[in-house]
């Protein structure tokens, strides 16, 4: 989040072929996990885990939200927080 | 007169993005494309928990092809940061040569991604029956594929009227945050993508 008077050619650029060996890299963990011979849970809650992971990274580096404002965060973060509430309203109904 | 001038007036600075009202713009439009997509994936999950025959993806859909076709969008995403990084540098030929290359990648999944359902079709997967289960399951995967793959087709258009532009003339250095708004929504795609394919294909 840069301050008010910063411009986009302030920042230095990320390294973004670092950040694309991270996302190959850990697509291949994605793949290769759903073959070990652990609980299924584990599995569940590693994949979720990894996506996340993956996720985030194109959108603070790729779509440049570690330089944004605040009011940014807020609008990208704003779907995943009604997702989790969505979740959270439809569990009841698969009791 | 002096009325419509105030109202025209453009804001000497914003508390918002100051220096690109079209990427705020963008991020909004994003925001509501990212509610639709949350709740594709998180009613097609509480559907497949609720579904007593759903068949394990890996064993009906194709791993290794998928799994290439995010190697091509993650692979787009890095050459459509790098065209950006481009033209911001006033370097129109590598702007042109990576622009080129994500519309490419872009074009490449849509072509793999048609490959693959008419695959699954043939396998028996429609979007009203599947032979290897619950049909909720061909249902929810074309719907959620198929509004991805939309999206990709999309942004290949827009993709390529940007490249236009910049070969006319009209996109140049001055105003590169055209190209940033154009990532932005091509960088969304691929992380929608990379959502999808976890839920859908691997979990």
């Amino acid at each position: 989040m840069a301050d008010t008077t910063a411009h986009n050619e302030a920042h230095a650029e990320p390294n973004y072929i670092a950040v694309f060996g991270w996302l190959f890299v850990l697509t291949v963990v994605e793949v290769g996990i759903i073959y070990l011979p652990i609980p299924q849970l584990m599995i569940a809650a590693g994949l979720v885990l990894l996506a996340s992971v993956k996720a985030a990274l194109v959108a603070i580096y790729f779509m440049h939200l570690k330089f944004e404002k605040v009011v940014i965060w807020w609008i990208a973060i704003i779907p995943a927080i009604l997702c989790v509430f969505l979740i959270l309203m439809l569990i009841p109904e698969l009791a | 007169m002096s009325e419509a001038a105030t109202l025209h007036r453009e804001p000497a600075e914003s508390p918002l993005t100051p220096e690109s009202w079209g990427k705020l713009g963008m991020w909004i439009f994003l925001c509501g494309d990212a509610m639709t997509f949350g709740t594709l994936i998180v009613t097609f999950g509480i559907m497949r928990i609720a579904a007593a025959d759903w068949p394990v993806p890996a064993e009906v859909l194709g791993i290794n092809l998928t799994a290439f076709m995010t190697f091509l969008l993650i692979c787009s995403s890095v050459t459509m940061v790098l065209a950006l990084s481009g033209i911001k540098r006033g370097n129109m030929q590598e702007f042109r040569k990576f622009m080129l290359l994500t519309i490419l990648g872009g074009t490449f999944f849509l072509a793999c991604q048609a490959y693959e359902w008419t695959h699954l079709i043939h396998k028996g997967v429609t979007i009203t029956a599947n032979k290897y289960g619950s049909p909720v399951f061909g249902d929810t995967f074309y719907i959620m594929t198929g509004f991805h793959g939309m999206h990709v087709f999309g942004g290949v258009v827009y993709l390529a009227v940007i490249m236009v532009g910049g070969l006319t003339g009209r996109i140049t250095q001055a105003n590169a945050s055209v190209v940033e708004i154009a990532g932005l929504y091509w960088h969304f795609v691929d992380l929608v993508w990379i959502l999808i394919f976890t839920f859908v294909y691997l979990l």
